[in-house]
């Protein structure tokens, strides 16, 4: 690999018309020398866990977690699956995921839509304290939305999961939908008011539509981060049947300190569902995380 | 109020839409005055309900830490108030202080390592070329991955025996028990943290890169700059608005930072991994101790919201 990458710059490079991509020429051969190896390591913590996943207990008791395979099995998933009930766990988190992802998403339109196209009053200050909200260190509202909770009769159920992650996400899907309404076309909006649309049918056949990409970004964004949530599930939740895959490893690895494999095949268990996510959406997933960030 | 009102319909470098011709802006008024007039019931109920949610589950709860802060209350019966009680036992509480400084030593190393490696790789793979894709996709995966589990994961892997160990020994440092000594165990920690967060910030240079005039790196060449000095005299100054956005992103998330703690250390051995938002959860919930633990909370709220305002106002500019 590391051999063959300069040859192949040096004989790409004469092809180019020098004085249109001086640029592309620039790069040293020793770019891959670097990062093939670079890449390697940053990637072995993953390979790692990988192969440790799908060796034996015994193969690792008997020959340490650093030893290379002697065994391949699917045990150490079975054994989360079942022993560890991480499936049920699994479901728990799609369930939240799903939920939230949509209702974050329908209302953080509606208060793009409003704040974005109507004259709200001091609508700057209403769209900045909104994101303000989502900046706050999850911490100050910890204690206080444990006891609201409990006082709702939502304590310890996926439903205070959801309406907290909503709560707690909104201000900044907003605000990044607003920045998107309010960059669409106006004549849109001119020519739907002038066919005599309501308000409902250009909130549907205009603001939705149209914000599609942005929706899409956030989507993704939103996915990862309420399925890898846990510090709102160890505030709401007490009962390890309801607990959300982060939480419930965090179990496993209580009960099971010495099966590495089984904490192995959990940990990939639970990060399965993101990776597939980021892999399928990768576009729309780094322009998710660049939309917060005004590049 | 026209000229704030305009703006939207520029749309500006991003939509590119050709709205900014002078029929359509002569024409605008009309219809947007006769909405700006009445705004329709059912907006208002597109705004509030989203905005009532919000209070209610966030503004809320963060005004009752404040008032809690005040009280000693172990989760049974009224909160009794104690005055400035609270914050007077952290000045003598040892763990406060080993959390305060780990939260400095956090934001330093985690800021200043991710910001460096990010900035570094953001550099390096700016430019398409072959396998650039392949390195940022590595790079930028273990973001995917949750805190929770990278903290489980990583775990393992620092067991005797485990990865770091087999790649350090031939280098003479195999043999530590690099989480359960109290010496090593915040950055043992921290090199996790910082393996997962490199992706994201070489994400938001590598955006910030494509903003960067390419032809002043060229004049700059022809003068004779060498590649150092094109870096830190053309490209950084040009990345400004990135670096403030990142900055306080970073401080924010290294206070927030509990997830991969937890999962590695739980704050131990000997509280020496305690960062104050861990320490918060231990008051709060495994000692149940409310009022002291909403104290920590209004301490790192106190901590934070310099930098919540530095990003707040920026974004602010860049609605204008």
């Amino acid at each position: 690999m590391t051999t063959s990458a300069p040859p192949a710059s040096v004989a790409t490079a004469p092809a180019q018309p020098p004085a249109r991509r001086p640029r592309r020429t620039g790069r040293s051969p020793w770019f891959h020398v670097v990062m093939v190896p670079f890449t390697v390591l940053w990637l072995l913590p993953l390979a790692f866990i990988v192969v440790l996943a799908f060796r034996s207990f015994d193969d690792v008791a008997s020959r340490g977690i650093g030893a290379l395979p002697a065994s391949f099995t699917l045990d150490a998933f079975t054994e989360a699956v079942t022993r560890g009930d991480l499936g049920r766990a699994l479901l728990n988190s799609g369930i939240v995921t799903v939920i939230t992802v949509v209702l974050s998403l329908v209302l953080a339109s509606w208060a793009a839509f409003a704040l974005a196209r109507f004259r709200i009053p001091f609508r700057r200050t209403v769209l900045l304290v909104m994101l303000a909200g989502n900046l706050l260190p999850p911490q100050i509202l910890l204690v206080p939305v444990s006891r609201i909770t409990q006082s709702l009769g939502l304590y310890d159920s996926l439903a205070a999961l959801v309406v907290v992650q909503v709560g707690f996400g909104l201000g900044f899907y907003t605000f990044v939908l607003h920045g998107f309404v309010r960059n669409l076309p106006q004549e849109v909006f001119e020519a739907a008011l002038i066919d005599g649309a309501g308000t409902l049918r250009t909130y549907r056949s205009i603001v939705l539509p149209l914000t599609r990409p942005a929706l899409a970004a956030l989507a993704a964004l939103a996915t990862t981060w309420v399925f890898n949530d846990l510090i709102w599930a160890m505030t709401v939740l007490r009962t390890e049947t309801r607990f959300p895959i982060t939480a419930a490893l965090l179990n496993l690895q209580g009960g099971y300190s010495t099966s590495w494999n089984v904490l192995a095949a959990g940990c990939l268990l639970a990060a399965l569902p993101t990776a597939l996510v980021f892999f399928a959406f990768q576009k729309h997933f780094v322009s998710g995380l660049l939309v917060g960030s005004d590049k | 109020m026209t000229v704030l009102e305009r703006t939207p319909g520029r749309s500006g470098p991003r939509s590119g839409s050709g709205a900014g011709s002078d029929p359509a802006a002569a024409r605008r008024p009309g219809p947007r005055l006769r909405a700006a007039r009445r705004v329709p019931p059912l907006v208002w109920a597109f705004l509030l309900v989203p905005l009532a949610v919000e209070m209610f589950w966030v503004f809320w709860p963060a005004l009752n830490s404040f008032s809690l802060s005040f009280t000693r209350w172990r989760g049974v019966g009224p909160a009794e108030p104690v005055g400035w009680a609270n914050y007077q036992r952290m000045l003598d509480d040892p763990v406060f202080a080993t959390a305060l400084v780990n939260n400095v030593v956090w934001v330093v190393g985690f800021g200043g390592l991710s910001v460096a490696g990010g900035l570094a790789l953001a550099v390096a793979l700016n430019r398409p070329g072959r396998g650039v894709g392949v390195y940022r996709s590595a790079i930028y995966l273990p973001m995917v991955i949750s805190l929770a589990v990278t903290g489980l994961f990583w775990r393992v892997l620092y067991q005797p025996d485990g990865l770091v160990d087999r790649v350090l020994t031939p280098v003479g440092l195999g043999g530590t028990a690099w989480l359960a000594n109290p010496d090593t165990a915040l950055y043992a920690v921290l090199v996790a943290a910082v393996w997962r967060q490199v992706g994201y910030i070489m994400v938001l240079y590598l955006a910030g890169l494509k903003g960067v005039d390419a032809s002043l790196e060229e004049a700059a060449a022809v003068d004779g700059a060498n590649a150092w000095q094109r870096f830190w005299r053309i490209v950084v100054p040009q990345l400004r608005g990135v670096s403030t956005v990142v900055f306080a992103v970073t401080v924010i998330d290294s206070l927030r930072t509990f997830d991969i703690v937890w999962a590695m250390t739980r704050g131990g051995p000997y509280n020496q991994t305690q960062l104050l938002s861990t320490y918060m959860f231990q008051q709060s919930f495994s000692l149940v101790d409310l009022g002291y633990g909403s104290a920590l909370a209004v301490v790192i709220f106190l901590l934070a919201i310099g930098f919540i305002i530095t990003y707040l106002v920026r974004q602010a500019r860049a609605e204008d």
